[in-house]
């Protein structure tokens, strides 16, 4: 790829390379990196499937451009599991039945990880707020609700 | 779609943006980018040149001065939202920030980039209006400040001359305690706004008003107060409010008819929303009191 050099850390991992200015972040996660869990939904920041974290926070990987993420520290799904054993939050995504096409599931794992390390005892109300940006068409939401509700329990109760 | 190619420019300084500005044909400022990246994406918009400004740290934070507050216009919606002198000084810009977008969009989304955008259905646009903030603007001639009554043009229109850009927003914080109420009409919590209104209110030791300011916006194309209410509010008792006359002024304006609603229907909610957010306001100088 040519463009501009970026320095960044990708899910705990220094990365170096070059992105073209115009490129978004998703888009670059994807087709410059390979790392096709990020999934691109509507390009214009309603549905919230591309949500990724960057430097602490949850953002829309569609809205920003991959220059953007120079000197800064980013994270995404494939950054949630420890080699074959899921997360908390992922498992919770199982067992609850969190997911059906898992077309936006990328997003809402990525909102709710967000959420639970700032909140790590959410409402259900704090778990709906923090999805409202994320639009699936398959689960009604109960499933997601519920598996964050549990994993926010276990995350709570593994020190 | 992807966004038309730019070259890309990042500045660190107020005076490495001006220059860039002053030198550059074509040019769009990057703020928080969740309004320009998607008229980037669906190429709605095709400069030549692209000025990311969010390294420019002196344009965002929060500051306490001698007579007010001032927010940098690159303060993120989420800052100010989670900041305690806003919501005690400030509490009208908090509560309406609950209805701006989502967490992963306020988490860069600014207050600037959504007042020079000009949305007519944005929320902090209209709550600068209801607040008479005042826009501090840089260009090549310097700082001017810009009345929140001159700072709306039209359409996604501001005061903002090519060459300048928009540093702060100053606010006069109304008396401690005073009321405050927002309300809004959308379709999905988060969305754009289909029409919405916000009330201020200040009153005596009597329940007498005092002070007030009411607005609506996504009505017309830019966020509308109500003068002629808000001159004959003041005065009233506070559990005696005359609310007909205010719904009244709030449907006699000329609305705006899009593929989402009709101007017939922007008027009703406009009369509803005001009343709402009145009574809103009322009620949380009653808790304060």
């Amino acid at each position: 790829m040519t463009g501009k050099h970026l320095t960044f850390t990708l899910n705990g991992e220094p990365r170096e390379t070059s992105a073209d200015p115009r490129t978004h972040l998703a888009d670059f996660l994807r087709y410059g990196l390979g790392l096709t869990g990020t999934h691109v939904g509507c390009e214009h920041g309603v549905c919230g499937a591309c949500t990724v974290i960057v430097d602490g926070v949850p953002v829309r990987s569609c809205l920003m451009l991959a220059v953007q993420i120079d000197c800064c520290t980013v994270e995404t799904v494939e950054g949630l599991a420890n080699g074959d054993e899921l997360s908390p939050l992922q498992q919770a995504f199982s067992t609850h039945h969190g997911l059906q096409c898992g077309f936006c599931t990328p997003g809402m794992l990525m909102t709710l990880e967000a959420l639970l390390r700032a909140t790590p005892s959410p409402t259900e109300h704090d778990i709906r707020m923090a999805i409202s940006g994320n639009i699936c068409r398959c689960t009604g939401y109960q499933g997601i609700v519920e598996a964050a509700l549990a994993a926010a329990a276990v995350r709570t109760s593994t020190p | 779609m992807k966004a038309p190619p730019f070259q890309y420019h990042r500045p660190h300084t107020r005076e490495e943006l001006g220059a860039l500005l002053a030198s550059l044909d074509n040019a769009k400022i990057l703020a928080g980018g969740q309004s320009l990246m998607p008229m980037l994406n669906l190429r709605v918009l095709a400069p030549d040149h692209l000025i990311d400004i969010n390294r420019v740290p002196e344009l965002a934070g929060i500051r306490e001065t001698v007579d007010g507050i001032e927010i940098g216009a690159m303060t993120r919606q989420a800052d100010i939202l989670a900041s305690p002198i806003i919501q005690a000084r400030l509490p009208l810009l908090a509560r309406a920030l609950e209805h701006v977008g989502h967490i992963q969009t306020r988490s860069r989304g600014t207050i600037g980039g959504s007042c020079c955008h000009l949305d007519p259905s944005a929320e902090q646009p209209a709550i600068c209006a209801a607040l008479d903030a005042e826009f501090v603007a840089t260009g090549p001639n310097g700082r001017r400040v810009i009345p929140a009554a001159d700072w709306f043009q039209g359409l996604l229109q501001s005061a903002l001359e090519d060459q300048e850009f928009l540093e702060a927003l100053r606010f006069k914080p109304w008396a401690k305690g005073h009321g405050y109420g927002f309300a809004e009409y959308a379709r999905r919590h988060g969305d754009f706004a289909i029409s919405g209104a916000a009330a201020l209110l200040e009153v005596d030791g009597r329940g007498q008003i005092t002070r007030t300011a009411l607005l609506v916006f996504g009505v017309e194309p830019a966020p509308r107060r109500l003068y002629d209410a808000e001159a004959a509010l003041v005065g009233q008792i506070i559990r005696e409010i005359a609310l007909a006359p205010i719904i009244d002024a709030a449907r006699a304006l000329d609305p705006m008819e899009d593929v989402h609603v009709t101007a017939d229907y922007r008027r009703h909610l406009a009369g509803i929303l005001i009343g709402r957010a009145l009574r809103e306001a009322c009620s949380s100088l009653e808790r304060s009191q």
